[in-house]
C-alpha cells in the first residue's frame, strides 16, 4: 500500500454501491429534516423493512424480486403511518424519540427467535439477488474502470441501478421543492404554527413527507439486500442512522444534492482514514502501541474528528448556504 | 372621516354592558371556558363582535386575552363552549380550518418564516393552490397561471406595506417592525373576513407605529373586521371603535373608548380597587 493506492481505494468506495445506497437513504432523510425539519432518528428502520421486504418475499416465499420491492415499500408506508399518526401532532422531539426506539425495536424483533421462520433470526436471509443478477448486462466476473479504479461487473450493475435511482430521487426532490407544495413544506420547517394560521393542514403535509422519505429509505434497504444478496438484522444498528445524519450534515441539509455529495465524501473519508491509519501503523510501524482491532476503533474516532472539524468550520455543509445558516440562529 | 361615522352608527344601538348584542355580529362567543389545572384562564359568558369594526381586547396581564385568542382561532382547545363565525359554528375546528373559514390570526411573537424569501412568505398565504397538493406539485402547467396571479396580488400587497424592495430577501433579514408588516400582509393574502392581531405594536419602533395604525384602519375601511389585543392605551383609545375588557378570564366591561375610559370597574381592574388596598 502507498498513499496513491489509498486514494484510489477511497475514490472507489466514494463512487461504489454502498455510497449510492447511503446517498439514497440520506435523500429520504433530507426530505424529513433538511426541508421539513422532522427529526427522524430511525431512518435505518425504513431501510430494514425495505431490505426484509425483499428478503422475506424472495428467500422465504420464492416470489419475484419486484414483488419484494413492492412488499418492502408497503411495509415502509405502514411504518411511516404508525410512527406519524401518534407523534406528528406533538412537538418535534416526540417523533425523534419514537423513531429511534421503533427502529431498534424492529431490529430486535426481526432477529428474535420467534421470528426465525420468516426472518432467519440472527442468521438473516440469503440468496436474494438471483433475479437482479440475471438482468446484469455486464460480465459479473470481469473488471471495468480506468487504470487502478475498477469495479467488478456485479458491482457495476448495482452501481448503475442505485445511482440511477439516486438521480431519479434528486430530480423528484427538486420538482417537489420548487413547487407550491415545497413552499408549504419549507414553511413548516421554519414555523408550523405560522403555516397553520394561513390555513394549511400541517399534519397532512408532515405525514406525506414522512411517508415519502420513508419510502426512499426503504428503497435504499431493498438495494442493500440486492447488492449483498443476503441480509442480517445486525446490519441495521442505530449507527447506520447516525452515518446518514453525518452524511446529510456533511453534504448540506436542505440542498438537493447535499445527500449525494455527503455520501461520496463520507465514504471517501471513512476509507481514507482507515487506509492511512493502517499504512502508518502496519506498513511504516509508526504506531507500535496499536493492536489489530484498535485500528477500527481509532479509524471511527478519526473519521468523527474530521466530521467535527467540518461542522465547526463549515456548519452549512459542503454545498450549503452560509447566509441561510446564519439567519437561522435565533 | 365619514367611515368613522358609519362605524359609530353601527355601534350606536349596542349597549355598554358585558355581552351586549350587536347589530350585525360576525363572531358570537358563548360560554367559552378554558382552565389550566385549577386556574380558570378564560370564562367568557357571551361576547359578540360587530362586523366591519376595529374591536380591541384589553385587560391586565394574565387576564386571558391571548388564551381567548388561541381558543377562538383553533390553536388551543376549550374545556367547554361554542362560538360561531359568520353564522357558522367553528368551535372545535383546528387552526387551519378556522383560517380557511376566513378568520386569520397573527402572533404576539412574530412568526416570519425566516429562511423563505419575503415573496415566498406572501405566496404561502394564498388559498386554494392546486400546486400545494403533492400530486399537483409535479404538474407545473396546472398551477403556473395561478402562481402568476398570486404573485401579482402579493406584489400589490408588498407595495402597499412598503416591503416591495425586500421581496427577494430572506424574511429573517427584516427588522422587527418589517416582520410585523410582513405578517399582516401575509395574513391579507388569505383574503380573510376577519383579522385577529395579537399585540401588533409589541416591539415595534415608534416611527413605525403610525404606519401600522394606518394599515389597521384601512383594513376596516375596506370592510374587514379587526379584533386585536394590545397594551398601549394611547393606541387603543385612538383606533378602536369598540373595546372589550377582560379581567381574570371574564368580560367585565364593553363600550366605546370614551365609555371605557371612565368605567370604574376597568380602573379597578387595572389599578386595583380601594377595598383591596
Amino acid at each position: 500500500m502507498d498513499i496513491l493506492s489509498i486514494l484510489v481505494e477511497s475514490v472507489r468506495s466514494a463512487l461504489g454501491p454502498i455510497a449510492a445506497i447511503y446517498a439514497l437513504a440520506a435523500i429520504g432523510l433530507n426530505l424529513h429534516f433538511g426541508y421539513t425539519g422532522l427529526l427522524n432518528f430511525g431512518q435505518v428502520g425504513f431501510m430494514l423493512v425495505g431490505a426484509y421486504g425483499v428478503g422475506i418475499s424472495v428467500s422465504v416465499f420464492g416470489l419475484p424480486l419486484f414483488v419484494g420491492f413492492g412488499v418492502g415499500l408497503l411495509c415502509a408506508l405502514v411504518l411511516a403511518l404508525l410512527l406519524g399518526i401518534p407523534t406528528l401532532r406533538l412537538r418535534a422531539d416526540y417523533l425523534s424519540i419514537t423513531t429511534i426506539a421503533a427502529a431498534e425495536v424492529l431490529r430486535l424483533v426481526y432477529r428474535a427467535g420467534f421470528a426465525e421462520p420468516l426472518t432467519g433470526g440472527v442468521y438473516g436471509l440469503q440468496n436474494l439477488a438471483g433475479d437482479f443478477r440475471a438482468l446484469n448486462p455486464f460480465d459479473p466476473g470481469g473488471r471495468y474502470g480506468i487504470g487502478d479504479l475498477t469495479y467488478t461487473g456485479a458491482h457495476l450493475w448495482t452501481m448503475v441501478v442505485t445511482w440511477s435511482l439516486v438521480l431519479l430521487m434528486v430530480g423528484l426532490t427538486w420538482l417537489l421543492i420548487h413547487s407550491p407544495w415545497g413552499r408549504v413544506i419549507k414553511g413548516i420547517r421554519e414555523d408550523e404554527d405560522a403555516v397553520r394560521s394561513l390555513g394549511k393542514n400541517v399534519f397532512a403535509y408532515k405525514m406525506q413527507i414522512l411517508v415519502l422519505g420513508g419510502l426512499i429509505g426503504a428503497l435504499a434497504g431493498c438495494m442493500m439486500a440486492v447488492h449483498q444478496a443476503s441480509i442480517q438484522p445486525d446490519q441495521f444498528k442505530p449507527q447506520v442512522t447516525f452515518f446518514l445524519w453525518a452524511i446529510l450534515l456533511l453534504g448540506g441539509a436542505g440542498r438537493v444534492f447535499g445527500p449525494v455529495i455527503g455520501a461520496m465524501t463520507f465514504w471517501f473519508l471513512m476509507n481514507f482514514t482507515d487506509g492511512l491509519l493502517k499504512y502508518l501503523g502496519r506498513d511504516l510501524g509508526l504506531m507500535p502501541f496499536l493492536d489489530g482491532p484498535d485500528y477500527g476503533a481509532l479509524q471511527l474516532a478519526f473519521a468523527g474528528l474530521l466530521l467535527v472539524l467540518l461542522i465547526v468550520f463549515r456548519p452549512q455543509g459542503l454545498i450549503g448556504d452560509r447566509k441561510e445558516m446564519l439567519i437561522n440562529v435565533k | 372621516m365619514s367611515s368613522d361615522e358609519t362605524v359609530v352608527d353601527r355601534m350606536s344601538d349596542a349597549e355598554t354592558v358585558p355581552g351586549s348584542k350587536k347589530a350585525d355580529p360576525i363572531l358570537v362567543v358563548d360560554d367559552v371556558r378554558r382552565s389550566f389545572g385549577g386556574l380558570t384562564a378564560v370564562d367568557v359568558g357571551h361576547l359578540e363582535v360587530q362586523r366591519g369594526t376595529i374591536t380591541a381586547l384589553i385587560g391586565p396581564n394574565g387576564a386571558g386575552k391571548s388564551t381567548l385568542f388561541n381558543l377562538l382561532t383553533g390553536f388551543d382547545r376549550v374545556d367547554k363552549g361554542t362560538w360561531s363565525f359568520q353564522g357558522r359554528t367553528i368551535s372545535g375546528k383546528r387552526g387551519h380550518q378556522v383560517a380557511r373559514a376566513g378568520m386569520v390570526r397573527t402572533f404576539q411573537l412574530t412568526k416570519a418564516l425566516t429562511r423563505l424569501t419575503v415573496l415566498d412568505n406572501m405566496l404561502l398565504g394564498a388559498k386554494g393552490q392546486a400546486g400545494e397538493r403533492m400530486a399537483g406539485a409535479f404538474a407545473r402547467p396546472l398551477w403556473k397561471r395561478q402562481e402568476k396571479a398570486n404573485t401579482e396580488r402579493a406584489m400589490e400587497l408588498l407595495e402597499r406595506f412598503k416591503l416591495i424592495a425586500k421581496r427577494d430577501d430572506m424574511a429573517g433579514s427584516l427588522s422587527g417592525g418589517q416582520r410585523k408588516l410582513l405578517e399582516m400582509a401575509r395574513a391579507l393574502m388569505t383574503d380573510p373576513d376577519m383579522i385577529m392581531l395579537d399585540e401588533p405594536m409589541a416591539g415595534v419602533n415608534p416611527a413605525l407605529v403610525q404606519s401600522l395604525l394606518g394599515h389597521i384602519t384601512s383594513l376596516r375601511d375596506e370592510g374587514k373586521t379587526v379584533l386585536f389585543v394590545e397594551h398601549d392605551m394611547d393606541v387603543i383609545m385612538g383606533i378602536s371603535d369598540w373595546i372589550v375588557v377582560l379581567a381574570q378570564g371574564q368580560v367585565i366591561a364593553e363600550g366605546r373608548p370614551s365609555d371605557i375610559r371612565s368605567n370604574q370597574q376597568v380602573i379597578d381592574a387595572y389599578l386595583g380597587s380601594r377595598e383591596e388596598d
